[in-house]
């Protein structure tokens, strides 16, 4: 199995403070399914936004989907965000789109033809149990339905980096078990996942996850997943 | 321009002002009256300077000033023979006697034009050419047959008011500039105020893989229409004053501003100016839009 993603002593400081994140080495293999687990403050979200590459880290290298991103020229990123999907802990919904243009965004954004958009949005949105609520505004959605739609939204573009922050925080135990099941389903059509999750029991739900463990910025690697020293085989 | 007004009802409702919210669309159209004002106002200094210069180029008159009748009627006879052998000369007239009372009677009164009154005789010249050298060898040749005449070149005249009315017209246009550069900052404070606005909805759009220039459509789009809406209205108001003053000075009457109309290049350009605002907008939306959002990952 090939690499996704690839870190290399990667460093993270915000401002002029201590680094967040310190010496990160590791290799996602490409279709694998991660849960990146830690307690508060460890530094799971910064490392999700350097995959989601919302953010350049301080020092060390990062290659994705073959190519070294912190030398790709600013212009490239778009290209790479296109093939990311992101669930974000505070779902950053457009408050001014309704549920139905939130999960279109990406399809929008990619540029797909509008007449090919209605279909799939549609059964996305059914998919998460919110087809009736596909006119509603994000300030009319409960927090759980705020989050299938962020969900939906990462999805819908079968990315090939699911990144996804604390997904299940805001559903009943029954929703969270069928996004997971999404996840999983997304997984075995070949996405890579990755689940920051403070919620331990959701990593035997999916039989094939490995887990990533952050502690005050580093790595750790419990179950031997991140393959560190780095695999030489191309990412 | 299409382009920037081109997008689906989807990327449309991505920024979610209605339109003529804000008060940029009647910002540019009080920009555009003032402008087609100053623009109107130039143009038409423009031609009246240039129709002056065209009444006046080459243009002379001759004062044969000599007390003895006789003597003043060889001199001039004797100069007009002698301008009509000068090739730079295209025409050179006497003006007659009848002209000449006519010129004289508001200051002297038709009773106070005794015959015996000294009154020089006038010649109207053109030149083939408004040369400064043809009008010296002119003034040479006229002293030599007539020492005490006077050579008055029109243009020497009326060349100060010339002058006034060229400055004027570049007043108008260093005006229209001014104007333009108002109304482009008017467009960077209100795409950096927009951008601060939907600065949610551009990261999210930034971080699904929207490029600057996606970005920068949706605002440049939002420019576009409000240039659109403003400059239109203010072309037209500002259209209809100069269209009106216009009016009141053509029924002046006065021969120095006959020649100031707009004429229907100047109407073009007037016409043509909502189009320079659209564009100004574009142009300044994207170029602001694109460079804040550089300063982002």
């Amino acid at each position: 199995m090939s690499n996704i993603v690839q870190f290399e002593n990667v460093g993270l400081r915000y401002g002029t403070g201590a680094e967040t994140l310190s010496d990160l080495s590791f290799s996602l293999s490409r279709g694998a399914f991660y849960f990146l687990t830690g307690p508060s403050g460890a530094g799971k979200t910064s490392l999700l936004k350097l995959l989601y590459l919302a953010q350049r880290p301080s020092r060390g290298q990062i290659r994705m989907f073959g190519e070294n991103l912190v030398a790709a020229p600013r212009g490239r990123l778009p290209a790479f965000r296109r093939r990311i999907g992101v669930v974000f802990q505070d779902f950053r919904l457009v408050q001014h789109l309704s549920a139905f243009d939130n999960v279109a965004l990406p399809l929008r954004v990619a540029g797909t033809d509008e007449r090919e958009i209605a279909a799939p949005v549609r059964e996305m949105l059914a998919w998460v149990g919110l087809q009736d609520r596909a006119d509603a505004r994000p300030a009319t959605l409960s927090g759980g339905e705020q989050q299938r739609v962020a969900i939906a939204r990462a999805v819908i573009g079968r990315p090939d980096l699911l990144v996804a922050d604390e997904p299940t925080g805001n559903v009943d135990p029954e929703m969270a078990q069928r996004l997971l099941h999404l996840f999983d389903g997304l997984n075995r059509l070949g996405t890579t996942v990755v689940v920051a999750t403070h919620d331990l029991h959701l990593l035997s739900r999916v039989g094939t996850a490995q887990m990533m463990r952050l502690d005050r910025g580093r790595l750790s690697d419990p179950t031997g997943a991140l393959k560190y020293p780095p695999l030489s085989e191309d990412t | 321009m299409s382009t920037a007004l081109r997008a689906s009802v989807a990327d449309r409702r991505l920024l979610p002002e209605g339109r003529l919210a804000g008060p940029m669309p009647w910002v540019i159209a009080i920009m555009t009256f003032l402008t087609v004002l100053a623009a109107g106002a130039g143009l038409a200094l423009g031609n009246a300077a240039s129709g002056l210069g065209d009444q006046l180029a080459g243009k002379l008159t001759i004062q044969i000033v000599e007390p003895n009748p006789d003597s003043r009627d060889r001199q001039t006879r004797t100069v007009l023979a002698e301008l009509a052998q000068l090739g730079s000369v295209a025409q050179a007239t006497r003006v007659d006697e009848a002209r000449m009372r006519e010129l004289l009677s508001p200051w002297l009164g038709q009773d106070g034009l005794d015959p015996d009154l000294p009154v020089p005789s006038l010649i109207d010249v053109s030149l083939r050419a408004n040369d400064a050298r043809l009008i010296s060898e002119l003034t040479a040749t006229v002293k030599a047959i007539a020492p005490s005449a006077r050579v008055d070149a029109h243009a020497q005249w009326l060349g100060p008011l010339q002058g006034l009315l060229s400055t004027l017209r570049w007043l108008s246009v260093a005006l229209v500039a001014l104007m333009a550069a108002t109304m482009a900052a008017a467009v960077v404070l209100a795409a950096r105020t927009a951008l601060v606005t939907h600065r949610s909805t551009i990261d999210i759009m930034h971080l699904m893989g929207a490029t600057d220039v996606q970005v920068a459509r949706l605002f440049q789009r939002r420019a576009a229409l409000d240039a659109l809406f403003g400059s239109l209205l203010g072309c037209v108001c500002g259209a209809l004053v100069v269209f009106g003053v216009g009016g009141r000075i053509a029924n002046v009457g006065a021969a120095l501003l006959d020649k100031g109309g707009l004429g229907w290049t100047g109407w073009l350009v007037i016409a043509l100016l909502p189009i320079a605002a659209v564009l100004l907008s574009i142009i300044t939306a994207r170029l602001t839009v694109v460079r804040a959002l550089a300063r982002m990952l």
